[in-house]
């Protein structure tokens, strides 16, 4: 075959793929862009150029701020956690231990199951006086609390259903990684009289460390894009309380109907999505072998 | 690597002898936990399966019920919005393996100029993924008239970035003098990838479509946005909208109508949940 017709058949082949993502990724990354600088256009009302003044109401909007630093604690309280814990599940059920398959299942089924009819359960399960912790909590003895509707325990609340929710997708990466392990390691490990503390520390968690990069990555992207508990469980309440960024785009964008807010709003979440893929290019990329 | 084999299980039993309390411990923890992750759903399945006056009351003797299925599958349209899903979920995959295997197949065998920057702008929607998009993506969706229909559901998803870059791995690891052999028998470009790469890709297949299809199961905000009517709502929406309005506080109804919509999905979690754990580490490996 020449070589362009080589050229003409890979380009062929990418066509119908390429025109997609351009339609569905970058030509809106980049209009969202140009209307963040536009006015919210109204019935007959065109939308007008209006400068920075969406960034404006941005640096102003108190919500706003809050919704960037409910996202950021949210993340700094769901990432490290479940991070962890899948890394212990993943040790755990690559084991011997006994019970191994419920385990396995165990972890790793809230996975499967769609955000949504998750947030359900467990919005049932935080019911003030019903609920089934009020129930626990009341058999102890303890005062009654109203989990999601205070200020205080709303956001934590929500990031114990995602913990749960993302530690056994977390722990299969780990899993994966594990089982590709060599057992000459621990092997050796053995001989030499290491205890599992130390084999852990100094082999296995080191071993892991492209594994916990890629994961690490996976779950900062899932911080800023998953918001469907919120939709479900608190709508952003109380007081904004659990107020996240795509949620708060979501109400401006399709509840207030103010686009070009919204796109405002947007291209802060995208820039903190390319920080963390700057990040993962100068950390990640030098670990792993895309070739 | 041709160490005996038996000597690594002796030094693992030893390894894990070393600490008898520690293990028992460990044990114990596991159990705690696995516990703790099934107690949710243990709770729902007894709130669904039991009347109304014991969904906040455990005793052991509690009649067992079906009712609550039946009161929420009559309270909303479920058979609809299930056909829906099915219908969003086959036509994205669909697409996804055609468009997938033909942009892998160009990337991971032919030099073409601006290979890297395609290949690039591809990986961007790894991070900028459409659930974040919606803005822009509804008003595209609206400009070509596409609003509150399936395929506006699936569209943005279709050229996936995931797939190809999995896909693209696994092309690269063909033996290259298999394609040569069937170019060499006369096969044209697309006649080889049919019939040597995707017969060799199969496991990959295999684990991107569960990935894929749980994905789109499982997906929520932006068919919320997009759609608006019981005839393109895909199940995870209808259950938004049947348990937010006015259901009162009947969670046995909601509980049940949360079982029943994730219900074909766990069902084939259980049956083939080695294909799935398995799948999400072939495809989590990079």
């Amino acid at each position: 075959m020449t070589r362009t017709r080589e050229w003409i058949y890979a380009w062929l082949m990418l066509l119908p793929a390429a025109a997609l993502l351009a339609l569905f990724t970058h030509y809106p990354t980049v209009a969202n862009l140009v209307h963040s600088f536009y006015s919210t256009p109204h019935g007959a009302r065109a939308a007008v150029f209006i400068g920075a003044d969406n960034y404006r109401t941005l640096i102003e909007d108190p919500i706003f701020w809050q919704a960037l630093s409910n996202n950021l604690w949210y993340a700094a309280g769901t990432i490290p956690l479940s991070i962890a814990l899948a890394m212990l599940m993943a040790l755990w059920v690559n084991e011997r231990i006994p019970g191994r398959a419920f385990l396995r299942l165990a972890y790793f089924t809230p996975t499967v199951l769609p955000m949504i009819a998750v947030a359900n359960i467990w919005l049932f399960f935080y019911t003030p006086e019903y609920g089934l912790l009020e129930q626990i909590t009341g058999a102890l003895g303890l005062p009654s609390h109203n989990w999601l509707g205070s200020k205080e325990t709303a956001l934590p609340a929500l990031m114990v259903v995602t913990i749960w929710k993302e530690a056994g997708f977390f722990m299969i990466f780990y899993l994966a990684a594990l089982q590709s392990m060599s057992p000459h390691l621990a092997e050796a490990a053995a001989i030499e009289g290491a205890s599992r503390w130390y084999y852990f520390r100094r082999v296995t968690f080191p071993l892991l460390m492209p594994t916990t990069l890629f994961v690490l990555v996976n779950a900062v992207i899932n911080a800023f894009r998953l918001v469907d508990h919120i939709v479900v469980m608190t709508r952003g309440g109380p007081d904004n309380a659990t107020e996240l960024l795509l949620y708060y785009i979501y109400e401006i964008g399709f509840r207030f109907w103010d686009s070009a807010y919204a796109a405002a709003l947007t291209m802060v979440l995208l820039v903190l999505l390319g920080l963390t893929a700057l990040a993962q290019f100068m950390f990640l990329e030098r670990r792993t072998h895309y070739r | 690597m041709n160490t005996a084999m038996s000597s690594t299980t002796t030094a693992a039993v030893r390894l894990d002898t070393t600490t008898g309390l520690g293990r028992a411990l460990e044990t114990f923890a596991a159990w705690l936990l696995g516990l703790l992750w099934v107690l949710p759903l243990l709770y729902a399945v007894w709130t669904a399966f039991h009347p109304p006056e014991f969904s906040t009351h455990l005793v052991l003797d509690a009649p067992w019920t079906l009712e609550n299925f039946a009161k929420a599958w009559r309270a909303a349209p479920f058979a609809r919005y299930f056909a829906n899903t099915v219908m969003l979920v086959t036509m994205v995959l669909i697409a996804q393996l055609v468009l997938v295997t033909l942009a892998a197949y160009a990337f991971a065998r032919f030099e073409f100029p601006g290979r890297n920057i395609a290949f690039a702008l591809v990986l961007v929607q790894l991070m900028i993924m459409p659930d974040v998009l919606i803005v822009e993506n509804y008003r595209t969706m609206t400009a070509i008239g596409l609003k509150d229909t399936i395929l506006a559901i699936g569209l943005p998803y279709m050229a996936s970035a995931f797939g190809i870059f999995l896909l693209r791995q696994t092309f690269k690891t063909i033996p290259r003098e298999l394609d040569e052999a069937a170019r060499v028998e006369g096969c044209t470009p697309l006649q080889t990838l049919w019939k040597v790469y995707v017969p060799l890709a199969r496991p990959t297949y295999l684990a991107y479509a569960l990935v894929s299809v749980s994905y789109h199961w499982n997906n929520f905000l932006w068919p919320l946005i997009i759609t608006n009517s019981v005839e393109t709502r895909p199940v995870t929406v209808g259950l938004q909208v049947f348990s937010a309005t006015d259901q009162g506080i009947d969670w046995s109804i909601i509980t049940a109508a949360t079982l029943l919509s994730t219900g074909p999905l766990l069902v084939a979690f259980l049956l083939f949940q080695k294909q799935f754990v398995q799948s999400f580490m072939r495809a989590g490996i990079r």
